[in-house]
Formats: C-alpha cells, sequence, structure tokens
C-alpha cells in the first residue's frame, strides 16, 4: 500500500466511502488517484451498508447506514466530509406500527432526481422504500410497496428480505424501479402508488416454477442515465439486460466463467459499459477458478472480457458483495471495488490495470465515491 | 422508586447517567421502559424497535432474572426493583 493516515479528505479530492462489517473508512485523494489518505474506521462495530455522499442543493452531506445488532439501524449523517457524524437522538427511518414490521437494517441510500434536491429515497430490510423529502431529515414508508399484495409471500434470501437497489427514471419522476432479495424487480410509473413485478425472463433456480411472476433473487440493477430504458441486472444465477425498463429482459450471460454474482456498475460516461465480479456458484461464493477477475461488456452484454492485470490470479479466493464495486465521475473514471477479505482495488483506466488501494480492511460491504468540490 | 441500568458497552445513559431512577408507578418492565421512554426517547430507541418489542441481541432482567425467562414486559416489577439491560453475547 502506498497510503498515510490523514484526518479527513481535502476539497476537490476523489473520495471513496468504504463500508466495512466493522466501520466505515474515508479515502481521498486528489485527482491523479495514486496516493490515498486513509480516515477510519467511523461507527466501529458497526456494520455500515449504505453510504452516499449529497452535494445537491448546497449541501455537503455524507450519509452512513449505521447497522448495529444490539441497537438497531439509525441513518447518520456528516457535514465535513465525513470528520464527525452526527447521532440522532430519535431514529429517523421507523416503520410505522401498523404495518407490524420492524427495520433490521438498512441497505441502500440514493439521492432523489436532479429536479427534486431535497428528496432521497433508502431501501431496507425488511423490503421496504422510505423517502424524504426534507434532504434526509424525516422519512416515510412507501405504502403502495409496504401494503403490496405480493408482500406476505415474499421470502428473505441469504442477506436477508432486504430492499437493495433503487433506480430512478431520470426523465419520468413518476417511474421507479426497486429489487429486492429474494422478490424480484418492481416497478412503479405512478409515483409509487402502486408497482408491478417486472420480472418476464429471469429465472428462479431456487422455485419450482424456474420463471414465476416474482420471488427471483435479484442481486443488482444499473443503468446509464442517457438510456435510462436500459437496465443490466446481476442475478443469483443469471445476467440480464431489459431494453423496456424491464417489461421482458434476455439472457446476457455471453462468454462469463459464471453468470453467479453481486456487483455491477455501470461505467459513468458509457451506456454500452458494464462492470461484473463472476462468482463460482451459490454455494461457493468465491472467484472462479481462484482467480479475481473484474469481467466488462462494452457492446451492452453481446460479450465479455476479463480484466485481470494487477489483480491476484492465484489463490484468490475472493468475494465482491453487490454494493462494492462502484466508479468515480471523473472524465477519465477510477473503477473501485472492494472485497469480503478486505482489499480495496481500482484502475484509471477502464479496468485495464488494476491496483491494490488498501489492504487488510474489515469485510468490505459497500464502496461508494465522490468528487468533492466547494467545502 | 425503581431503578433501571443502562448497558455503558453500548453507550447508553441519560443526562449521562447509566442509572436512572424511575419515580412514577410503574406496575410491570414494559411500564417502566415506556417511564424511561419518556425521559429518553432515544436510549428506548435502542432497547426495543418500533412494535415495541426488546430488540434480539439485548437482554433485560427484573432482580436477576431475565424477562425472556418470566414474563417478557409484563414481568411484574416491585417497588424498589432494578431493571438490568445489557448487551446479549451477539457479533462476530
Amino acid at each position: 500500500m502506498n497510503n498515510e493516515r490523514a484526518t479527513s479528505p481535502q476539497n476537490g479530492d476523489v473520495t471513496l466511502l468504504v463500508g466495512t462489517m466493522k466501520g466505515a473508512f474515508v479515502l481521498s485523494s486528489d485527482e491523479s488517484r495514486k496516493k490515498w489518505k486513509v480516515d477510519g474506521p467511523h461507527f466501529r462495530g458497526f456494520a455500515i451498508y449504505a453510504l452516499l455522499h449529497d452535494a445537491r442543493n448546497g449541501r455537503n452531506k455524507t450519509f452512513a447506514a449505521a447497522n448495529n445488532s444490539f441497537i438497531g439501524s439509525s441513518l447518520r449523517t456528516s457535514d465535513d466530509g465525513g470528520r464527525t457524524w452526527t447521532d440522532p437522538e430519535r431514529y429517523p427511518i421507523k416503520f410505522p406500527e401498523d404495518s407490524g414490521r420492524a427495520l433490521k437494517q438498512i441497505w441502500q441510500v440514493i439521492p432523489g432526481r436532479a429536479d427534486e434536491p431535497d428528496t432521497l429515497y433508502c431501501g431496507v430490510e425488511p423490503a421496504a422504500l422510505f423517502e424524504s423529502r426534507d434532504g434526509g431529515e424525516t422519512w416515510e414508508p412507501n405504502r403502495g410497496l409496504l401494503n403490496h399484495e405480493h408482500q406476505p409471500k415474499w421470502q428473505p434470501g441469504a442477506g436477508g428480505l432486504c430492499l437493495h437497489t433503487i433506480v430512478l427514471d431520470p426523465n419520468n419522476s413518476k417511474r421507479m424501479l426497486i429489487a429486492i432479495s429474494a422478490a424480484g424487480v418492481y416497478r412503479t410509473d405512478d409515483g409509487g402508488k402502486t408497482w408491478k413485478a417486472r420480472n418476464v425472463g429471469v429465472r428462479a433456480e431456487f422455485m419450482p416454477d424456474k420463471y414465476p411472476e416474482f420471488g427471483q433473487c435479484v442481486h443488482k440493477v444499473v443503468h446509464h442515465p442517457s438510456r435510462p430504458e436500459r437496465l443490466f441486472l446481476q442475478n443469483h444465477w443469471g445476467l440480464y439486460r431489459s431494453d423496456d425498463w424491464g417489461d421482458s429482459w434476455q439472457d446476457i450471460a455471453n462468454g462469463v466463467p459464471s453468470d453467479f454474482g453481486f456487483a455491477m456498475q455501470m461505467h459513468p460516461h458509457d451506456p454500452d459499459t458494464v462492470y461484473i465480479v463472476p462468482l463460482e456458484s451459490d454455494m461457493f461464493r468465491c472467484t472462479p477458478e481462484a482467480k479475481l477477475r473484474v469481467y466488462r461488456t462494452s457492446d451492452a452484454g453481446a460479450s465479455w472480457e476479463p480484466l485481470t492485470e494487477g489483480l491476484p490470479q492465484k489463490n484468490a479466493y475472493e468475494t465482491v458483495l453487490r454494493d462494492a464495486l462502484a466508479a468515480d465521475s471523473l472524465a477519465s473514471p477510477g473503477i473501485y471495488f472492494g472485497t469480503r477479505s478486505g482489499k480495496l482495488f481500482g484502475s484509471m483506466d477502464d479496468g485495464a490495470t488494476w491496483r491494490e488501494i488498501a489492504d487488510s480492511l474489515p469485510p468490505v460491504v459497500c464502496v461508494k465515491t465522490a468528487v468533492t468540490s466547494g467545502q | 422508586m425503581i431503578t433501571i441500568e443502562l448497558p455503558k458497552a453500548l453507550g447508553l445513559s441519560v443526562d449521562g447517567k447509566t442509572k436512572v431512577a424511575i419515580d412514577e408507578p410503574c406496575a410491570t418492565v414494559g411500564d417502566a421502559l415506556a417511564a424511561l421512554g419518556r425521559r429518553s426517547p432515544g436510549v428506548l430507541d435502542r432497547v426495543v424497535d418500533e412494535q415495541g418489542d426488546v430488540r434480539m441481541h439485548v437482554n433485560v432482567f427484573r432482580d436477576g432474572e431475565s424477562i425472556r425467562f418470566l414474563d417478557g414486559l409484563r414481568t411484574a416489577v416491585p417497588d424498589g426493583g432494578t431493571i438490568l439491560i445489557l448487551a446479549a453475547i451477539s457479533g462476530g
């Protein structure tokens, strides 16, 4: 590692927000991204499954989903780039009493659309969607999903019954897609009042009916804002693309060593380029052939190529989880991922070469990025 | 009066103190926790979930006995009794 301890990221730095099973780390670098300063762990002993830097509407706010098996889950915030964090007395995200449910874990926090500068969305376990209209101060559950007729039949995946992915239509404020393990993909076209399962063509290996209406164990869905209708999906067995906002899905596992995996990341500037990290199987859940390989498609899934230079290709029994693969937004973007063995890798050339940024972190469960400015 | 002892390991306290005296009448452990919640709703958030159930990895003892093996939050608590809240064995 070529890192040093520091107190905080500086203005204009690229920031990596790394959530682990034992706390959050904030890594910062200048635009070259050659040397990283490491700050953390914050929230010692808390599992940090979601992180977000929100710079909209004059904010410089970082959100962290701090999950604790003893005292529950809370959304904590920082206004100084992660140096200090709030600890709100009351938990901001709670299920209504009449729902009969209690929050187990916060899995995802994302900003609203460009024209919703004070809106944020949050996905939680048990599967539900929460929304804030005041910059994250207060949160309300989406009742349409909370009371969905399928909800009593949803089954948890190994990680729990979690709503882990939220995909917004940047051009239509009424349309949104969410993914639940193991319920599948649901989409609303009326601003969240009603939701329809959108899993046609996505298989469920673990069900008697391999193509049910719902019950799929989707692991991640991504899209590019310039082509929002085209979605890419990493399933629990299966790699798919939809060209119609999820109305139908086609298999695109063309040349990958396994179509099982968790992580999936869109290239920030190229709507045809997607990154994944295939895993051997749902029983083993480690990189195939003990080689740590990122796979990239540059033709929207028609073909995939392994990216290996700088990554261990022997005895590498690694696992990369669903939110542990990320990209920054610079013109020449950095691609980053963290492993359950606590390694953090980065590539500054679209994945052609990789470099270890950190080692011996606690198990990494999420990696998020921010290009900070104007602090 | 009932005394509630909060777990230092979980960083819970009321006005900086981990021993809280509840002066209002309480028939059960649930009553006492509700009274604690009126004093410090944030502490109660961390002991029970939004359905009012004691969190899975938190243990509550009435005079040394776990309420899980008594009557749960309906366990009677005598005047002068002590409610001890501890972090359960958990984690990894």
